[in-house]
């Protein structure tokens, strides 16, 4: 099996769903004759033409409209922002249009479109271009907020999104575009939805998405050698619709359950999956359910301040201490 | 300048020795060399030699006492050196001396179980047993609480080892597994209550002569024999009723006998202490084990109080403790007075050596089918001979004789055990 | 300007061209008086803005288009739904909020939709549905088929950055749709003067290099023709068009608020009225004998009738299901 970056995942499936589908176009800023901001478009323009990948003036609100527009009357567009950061511009669109269509048309205007780019915090970029916003996107009924992890899941996840006939908000990562991991060759897809168990264990379930998931796994290898206990690690995957079931059901194994994030802590999507968690799985918990998330302040320049807004390994062991009571 | 002398690691497996006696004492000249102390080790009975010169200034450790290897057990100076800084260094490494005051051994001992979660819930001290509530609520994990119903078990029994005493699932597991303490254990024993009495002079004077020509300890030894036929019927009894757990030994009985009996005969349940005599209100009886290599006493505290199927938990349990080489030393320090029982080896009789500072110690042989007379005519019963040691210095032989008549009376007798 | 015919050189086809345009001018008027009755009465509930005065914009303009063009709007949407070829009855229930309304009772009256008719909403974010009508023109040029799209929206939507976004994109590509601004000059009550740096509308256009044209809001020909002409402009030359309507309405911005006194005066109301689009209208058909007395007349009742029939029976209708309130969420 040939073992891919995230980055090029995303553009197999791009490449695979445009081919696939006349009706599916990719518009955004640089994603044609620049190769794409983050080169997930790389050569898409040479196969595609510019009718179907759209170079796009520097207005988020403007085109992620255009291709809600289009997305009404039956095209399947693929909205590029260059980060997550600079479609808040674009929330306009993306929530009062995008999200609320079908149910204000009583049904009638479906917007199969999906709004994919960079989330969360890469290196030294500075408050503003550094803003994991899932939560805000997850809290609107209408949406769905997908986070891939892995190549493998970039790939599947974003096939399933384009085929969606909803609005699908699709969180990659800068960070984790370089990313490697093994990718099939067959086609497939992965269903909207649907958590992924990243390492079974059996004392804790740590529940996890997009880059905390890489951090999960170093706390999970470490706890179990350091200090004898097996980490269960819960890759969401698919942030709305939430898959409470895989999570409930590793909480009843394991009785004990920290929820990581990247973003920052009040109302996070941990929030939300600590309140299924408690309403759920109440008596099977043996110690309150902690969450582990980024600083609750705008993200600082210095290197070595970043690092310590950023969820690490070492909080999420002192997390799993504390639930095992084992500090 | 002043040498402190620590608890030397004698073998090489040694953790802690227990000062079976000073060879020199406060005051005495010593050069480096010289013998200081007596020390028991795990393996056998070692010599605390002296390494430096000067005074023997300040023994902070007692005979009898253990002590950490590492920690100050006396200091070496000159005669007008000020140690006093060392000595406010020393006070909390000497460990949990019998200079102390059992209250605080058994606080200490109820601080460490809370703090060592690995640890099952300590014996009931006076300060332990730390209820897991607030007061009125029991702080429990949701998980905890389903298993805990589920196995019939009682929260207000069990003892939370998580934060602010949360009951949580291991808490449970364990309580299941090893269950220390029944329902009752919520019941707070008595604080500990004692009494001092300098010796008068014809005591003192006793004393010093028996000392002298006797050894450090003046040990005499009171022998009976005792029918056990009844106590052995009511022991069957019990153990028929109920599930039979936990099964009742005659040790067990014979624990519960003395301290009762003890309890009546104060005047046996006592220590002997440099300067004074401390006769105790609760009785904590050491039980000697058999380990490897030798012997250890672990202590049941409040003997007294407990029922037989206390006793006989707790004694199983401690045991099992004492053969994995698992006791804490405030499980095997603070009795009042022990029992040594050699008669699953099929002696008949024995007897044993004090445990100091306490000042008795029964020796329990075999229980024998024998031909004895009863009225007028020979009839096959079962006799038990026990010997009590008594340290002359505290317990006279007419006191230590009407003692071990109450002991045969109740194992004659049972229910004079409640009488 | 039009010249004046005689009623025996127009044909069959033209009169029936105008009377239906008076028609549904007719009916917007008489829809939106009982509307504004039936809010006053508590039957409507949320917000309702009218259309009142401005008949001529939406008749006129609509008229323009094919059957599979597309239309998008704002809020104050009832005469270019009806205008579009909905039903009163749908538009009436949906201002009710009942399960009959063109959108189940779910939008109200500022979410209308029809997709059959290629009623694209009901929009009540100022300026957002701009750029969703630009994608809808992308679309059509996407697809390669002749559709237009017709995109209206009030003079207060300039000034917002969709505006903006939208119309530069839409010229730099070469999109096929009209971007109506109908000019009433007050958005909620704040005169354009006070909001524009630049008053003329259509002047914005030449920052996009793109055709432009204002028009007599309240002369529904006027109306007609110009978007005719950009109608053609989309379908022929992919090229987009904003056209400034000038017009007025003559009640508040929406039910709750004044008609006049602090942002307009009472005598200007006045001399607005005067030139009523529909008074207008009939004068120039009754002078020109473009369409008799009696026809109008006839008109003038069978639009009561329908909007009466329009009433009883959002009146009637059902309520949605209380399960109605989870579904179209999402679509399978």
């Amino acid at each position: 099996m040939p073992t891919i970056t995230y980055r090029d995942a995303l553009n197999q499936a791009l490449r695979e769903e445009m081919e696939r589908d006349p009706d599916v176009f990719l518009m955004g800023e640089e994603v044609g004759v620049y190769q794409g901001a983050y080169k997930v478009s790389r050569g898409l323009l040479e196969v595609f033409g510019p009718q179907r990948v759209v170079d796009t003036p520097i207005a988020e609100l403007g085109f992620a409209g255009i291709g809600v527009g289009a997305a009404m009357v039956g095209l399947r567009p693929i909205v590029e922002f260059m980060t997550w950061n600079f479609a808040l511009l674009a929330m306009d669109q993306v929530v009062n249009s995008a999200a609320k269509m079908l149910y204000m048309s009583g049904g009638q205007i479906p917007i199969p479109i999906v709004f994919r780019g960079p989330g969360g915090a890469a290196l030294q970029l500075g408050a503003q271009h550094s803003q994991a916003l899932e939560s805000w996107l997850a809290h609107v009924p209408g949406l769905k907020v997908v986070a891939p992890a892995t190549p493998y899941d970039a790939k599947g996840l974003l096939k399933s999104a384009v085929r969606d006939n909803n609005p699908v908000v699709f969180l990659e990562g800068e960070m984790l575009y370089n990313s490697k991991g093994d990718v099939p060759e067959e086609d497939y897809s992965i269903p909207l939805g649907e958590a992924d168990v990243k390492r079974a264990g059996g004392d804790v379930t740590v529940v996890c998405h997009s880059k905390t998931v890489a951090v999960a796994l170093r706390a999970a290898e470490r706890l179990a050698e350091e200090h004898d206990v097996s980490a269960e690690v819960l890759d969401l995957r698919t942030i709305r619709p939430l898959d409470s079931a895989a999570v409930i059901e590793s909480v009843r194994k394991t009785n004990r359950c920290v929820v990581v994030e990247e973003g920052w802590p009040f109302s996070g999507v941990g929030a939300q999956v600590v309140d299924e968690i408690q309403r759920e799985a109440f008596d099977s918990l043996d110690a309150p359910v902690l969450r582990v998330t980024g600083a609750d302040v705008p993200m600082p320049y210095n290197k070595a301040l970043e690092r310590q807004a950023k969820p690490g390994p070492d909080a999420v062991i002192a997390a799993v201490k504390q639930v095992t009571y084992l500090d | 300048m002043a040498t402190k002398v620590f608890m030397e690691a004698l073998s090489p497996t040694m953790e802690e020795g227990k000062v079976v006696s000073w060879t020199k004492k406060e005051g005495d000249e010593v050069s480096a060399g010289d013998v200081l102390a007596e020390v028991e080790t795990d393996k056998a009975i070692m010599e605390l030699q002296a390494r430096g010169d000067g005074v023997l200034r300040k023994v902070v450790a007692p005979e009898g006492t253990t002590i950490e290897v590492g920690k100050l057990v006396a200091v070496i100076a000159g005669p007008d050196e000020d140690i006093a800084e060392i000595l406010g260094d020393a006070s909390e490494s000497a460990g949990d001396g019998r200079k102390k005051e059992a209250a605080e051994a058994a606080e200490a001992a109820a601080a460490a179980a809370e703090k060592r979660p690995a640890a099952p819930a300590a014996p009931a001290a006076p300060a332990a047993a730390a209820p897991a509530g607030d007061g009125e609520r029991i702080k429990a994990s949701p998980l905890a609480r389903r298993l805990a119903a589920e196995k019939g078990l009682d929260l207000a029994s069990l003892e939370g080892s998580g934060p602010a005493g949360r009951i949580i699932k291991r808490d449970v597991e364990r309580a299941e597994a090893a269950p220390a303490r029944p329902a009752a254990a919520a019941v707070a024993f008595p604080a500990e209550g004692y009494e001092d009495v300098v010796p008068s002079p014809l005591r003192k004077t006793i004393a010093k002569r028996l000392a002298q020509s006797l050894g450090p300890i003046p040990h005499f030894f009171l022998t009976a024999e005792i029918d056990m036929e009844r106590t052995a019927e009511a022991r069957a009894a019990l153990n028929a009723l109920g599930d039979g757990e936990p099964r009742i030994s005659v040790n067990d009985i014979i624990i519960k006998v003395v301290a009762v009996a003890l309890r009546r005969h104060r005047e046996c349940n006592a220590w002997w202490q440099d300067g004074s005599i401390r006769y105790f209100n609760e009785v904590h009886i050491g039980m000697a084990v058999a380990i490897d290599d030798g012997l250890i006493t672990p202590v049941i505290r409040h003997a007294h109080l407990k029922s037989l199927r206390q006793i006989a938990t707790e004694a199983r349990e401690l045991a099992e403790r004492a053969r994995a080489r698992k006791l804490k030393p405030d499980e095997y320090t603070g009795g009042t007075f022990s029992i040594s029982n050699l008669g699953m080896f099929g002696i008949d009789q024995f007897t044993a050596v004090i445990n100091p500072p306490e000042a008795g110690i029964l020796a329990v042989g075999s229980m024998e089918e024998k031909p004895v007379a009863v009225d007028g005519a020979v009839a096959v019963r079962k006799r038990m001979r026990v010997t009590m040691s008594c340290d002359h210095r505290v317990i006279d032989g007419a006191t230590g004789a009407r003692f071990l008549q109450t002991v045969r009376q109740m194992l004659e007798n049972p229910l004079a055990i409640v009488w | 300007m039009a010249q004046p015919m005689t009623a025996t050189e127009l044909d069959q086809e033209q009169r029936d061209f105008y009377r239906h345009l008076l028609r549904q001018m007719l009916l917007i008027r008489r829809f939106e008086e009982k509307a504004g009755e039936a809010y006053a009465q508590g039957r409507i509930g949320g917000f309702c803005h009218l259309y009142i005065g401005q008949e001529a914009v939406a008749v006129g303009a609509i008229a323009a288009l094919e059957e599979q063009d597309y239309l998008f709007t704002s809020y104050r949407e009832h005469a270019h739904a009806l205008a579009r070829g909905m039903s009163a009855r749908a538009v009436m229930s949906e201002l009710f909020g009942k399960a009959t309304g063109c959108s189940g009772g779910k939008g109200g009256s500022m979410h209308l939709f029809d997709a059959s008719t290629g009623f694209l909403g009901g929009h009540a974010i100022v300026g957002s549905h701009l750029p969703l009508a630009a994608g809808a023109g992308f679309a059509s040029k996407y697809r390669s088929d002749d559709r237009v799209t017709i995109c209206f929206f009030g003079e207060a939507a300039v000034n917002i950055g969709a505006f903006h976004e939208t119309l530069n994109m839409a010229a730099l590509w070469k999109l096929p749709v009209i971007f109506l601004c109908e000019n009433n000059r007050y958005g909620m009550g704040t005169a354009l003067e006070r909001a524009s740096a630049v008053y003329d509308i259509s002047q914005r256009a030449c920052s996009y290099d793109m055709a432009a044209r204002t028009v007599d809001g309240m002369d529904v020909l006027a109306v007609h023709e110009a978007t005719r002409e950009a109608v053609e402009r989309a379908r022929d030359d992919k090229l987009p068009t904003l056209i400034e309507a000038r017009t007025y309405r003559y009640m508040g911005h929406s039910m709750a608020d004044p008609i006049h006194g602090h942002y307009r005066t009472k005598e200007e109301l006045e001399e607005q009225k005067a030139r009523d689009p529909i008074d207008t209208f009939k004068a120039k058909l009754h002078e020109e004998g473009l369409l008799p007395d009696d026809d109008v007349e006839a008109l003038e009742q069978d639009v009561m009738e329908e909007v009466e029939d329009a009433l009883t029976f959002a009146d009637e209708s059902p309520d949605p299901e209380p399960g109605a309130l989870y579904t179209d969420v999402y679509r399978d």
